[in-house]
């Protein structure tokens, strides 16, 4: 090894406010987006069956917790994600997508609007200080970007996860349908909890100052409803629901309707533009996308994972983005892009695993249906 | 019979010109819950230190290396229809696949279960 590949040794990764928490509680930590973040405690089959059964908590602390906030904050947004921010409601959550120029997913995102001119966004811990880079270069001056570094989240998902948090929070479950948040006050910190989550099931995500978070992790795992889950269960469960992951899925290489997320272009902003990538997009949406991201069901019990070619006979159509074994199925499966003339639901592909072709069938996503509570209650 | 252990934690079982091969216990507790295993047919040749199967688990797959060069002449059949098997009988039922040994002075620089006992607890 030569004296200058020495000095270049890697950063240690961070710690989260929960890392004592994460060990002592016997999660295996491995370096994700930075940090050093538990990828399982019992075991992800386990940790998967439980979010889907109970609840879990999730630390996703490594994301990004931003306000931007000042005269005109929304249309200054609108510049860079094609949400219709106008209609956003106080208190009301969207998904989201930062876009750059050319029309290429910088991130995915969810936007709260908190006042008249502020808006709470959350975005991908490993793409967060690209994106704050990104936003406070195209923001105008009077628009203001402040990075929460102070505070932690908490995802807690599962279908009993309504039911437990109105137990530490009452009234909370009646309070929040999905996609709503909320502030409250609660173990003496402000919490911030939004209807929200990255693994299908109903849940919530939870913003706390740090040094509270041990507290509000503590109180959530009294309840024997819940038990922390890792990286590796949250990435089986969002695979399950269809749901893609950046930097896999999507990428700056990468348009929203190739993406399959034209849904987060909003009617207005189809008809107006006005939005970054706006000229490339737009007449993707009108003529369709040459190539799409598509579920994927394969045949027998072998996984298909990130970068398997997708061929239909001797040609190659596409590539997986991810993929994995389904806990809940029993059987793998894939998100991949395909060409878009093989990319309608039933369109029978073999996937290239080490030299041999799996058979595989474009299917509808997600693979297991969402159990959001559009409505509110437990 | 004696059994050997490798640096990239496959144990191997010898009798005479015979091995039977499979992955350690510590293995299977770091890989997590494996979902499919893929071992090589009756008739392949394998190669010391060479991939001779695969091991995945939800998370990811890892390849498994032949601890000797020889022939195979039985895949562990049982793997394809329960590859948990390698998760709660890693060195016994678990077994990946037999082979013949083509120069059983190869085994010299593996490990007995001592070694590997001490080479483990070194890696934590």
């Amino acid at each position: 090894m030569t004296e200058a590949a020495t000095m270049e040794a890697k950063a240690e990764p961070l710690l989260l406010p929960l890392d004592s928490w994460h060990r002592e509680k016997g999660g295996r930590m491995v370096e994700f987006a930075g940090y050093a973040m538990p990828i399982q405690y019992e075991g992800i089959m386990a940790e998967h069956e439980w979010t889907r059964t109970s609840a879990s908590l999730f630390d996703v602390s490594h994301m990004g917790q931003l306000t931007v906030a000042g005269p005109g904050a929304g249309a200054a947004l609108e510049k860079l994600l094609p949400a219709d921010l106008g209609a956003l409601k106080e208190c009301r959550t969207r998904y989201s997508l930062l876009l750059a120029q050319d029309g290429g997913i910088l991130d995915d995102l969810l936007i709260t609007r908190t006042g008249e001119d502020s808006f709470r966004l959350v975005v991908n811990g490993a793409t967060k200080h690209d994106d704050i880079a990104y936003l406070r270069a195209n923001l105008p001056e009077e628009v203001t970007l402040a990075y929460h570094d102070e505070m932690a989240l908490i995802a807690l998902q599962g279908p009993l996860a309504a039911s437990v948090l109105d137990d530490l929070l009452p009234g909370i479950a009646e309070a929040l349908p999905f996609m709503a948040s909320a502030s409250r006050g609660c173990a003496d910190a402000h919490l911030i909890v939004c209807r929200s989550g990255y693994t299908g099931e109903d849940g919530f995500e939870i913003a706390v100052p740090s040094d509270k978070a041990v507290k509000l992790a503590d109180a959530l795992l009294a309840d024997e409803r819940v038990k922390p889950a890792g990286l590796g269960a949250r990435d089986s469960l969002r695979l399950e629901a269809g749901l893609p992951l950046y930097g896999h899925d999507m990428t700056a290489s990468i348009d929203p309707v190739s993406a399959d997320l034209a849904f987060a272009i909003s009617k207005r902003r189809r008809e107006q533009g006005g939005f970054a990538g706006a000229e490339t997009i737009l007449p993707l949406l009108a003529e369709g996308a040459p190539s799409k991201r598509v579920g994927l069901a394969i045949e027998g019990r072998a996984p298909a994972r990130e970068g398997a070619t997708i061929m239909a006979g001797e040609r190659v159509v596409g590539v997986v983005t991810s993929g994995g074994h389904s806990p809940t199925l029993g059987r793998p499966i894939a998100m991949g892009h395909v060409e878009a003339g093989l990319a309608a639901t039933g369109t029978e592909l073999q996937i290239d695993v080490r030299g041999r072709k799996l058979s595989a069938t474009v299917a509808p996503l997600p693979f297991v249906p969402h159990n959001y509570r559009r409505q509110g209650g437990k | 019979m004696t059994r050997y252990f490798t640096t990239d934690h496959e144990w191997i079982e010898v009798e005479g010109t015979s091995a039977t091969v499979g992955i350690t216990d510590h293995a299977q507790e770091q890989l997590g819950d494996i979902v499919f295993v893929e071992v090589p047919a009756a008739g392949t040749a394998v190669a010391k230190g060479k991939e001779a199967a695969v091991v995945e688990s939800v998370k990811a797959a890892s390849d498994v290396y032949s601890p000797i060069t020889g022939e195979v002449t039985e895949g562990n059949a049982a793997l394809e229809d329960d590859p948990a098997l390698v998760n709660t009988a890693a060195e016994t039922d678990g077994w990946f696949f037999k082979a013949t040994i083509a120069d059983t002075s190869e085994l010299a620089g593996l490990m007995n279960a001592e070694a590997y006992a001490t080479f483990c607890a070194d890696l934590d």
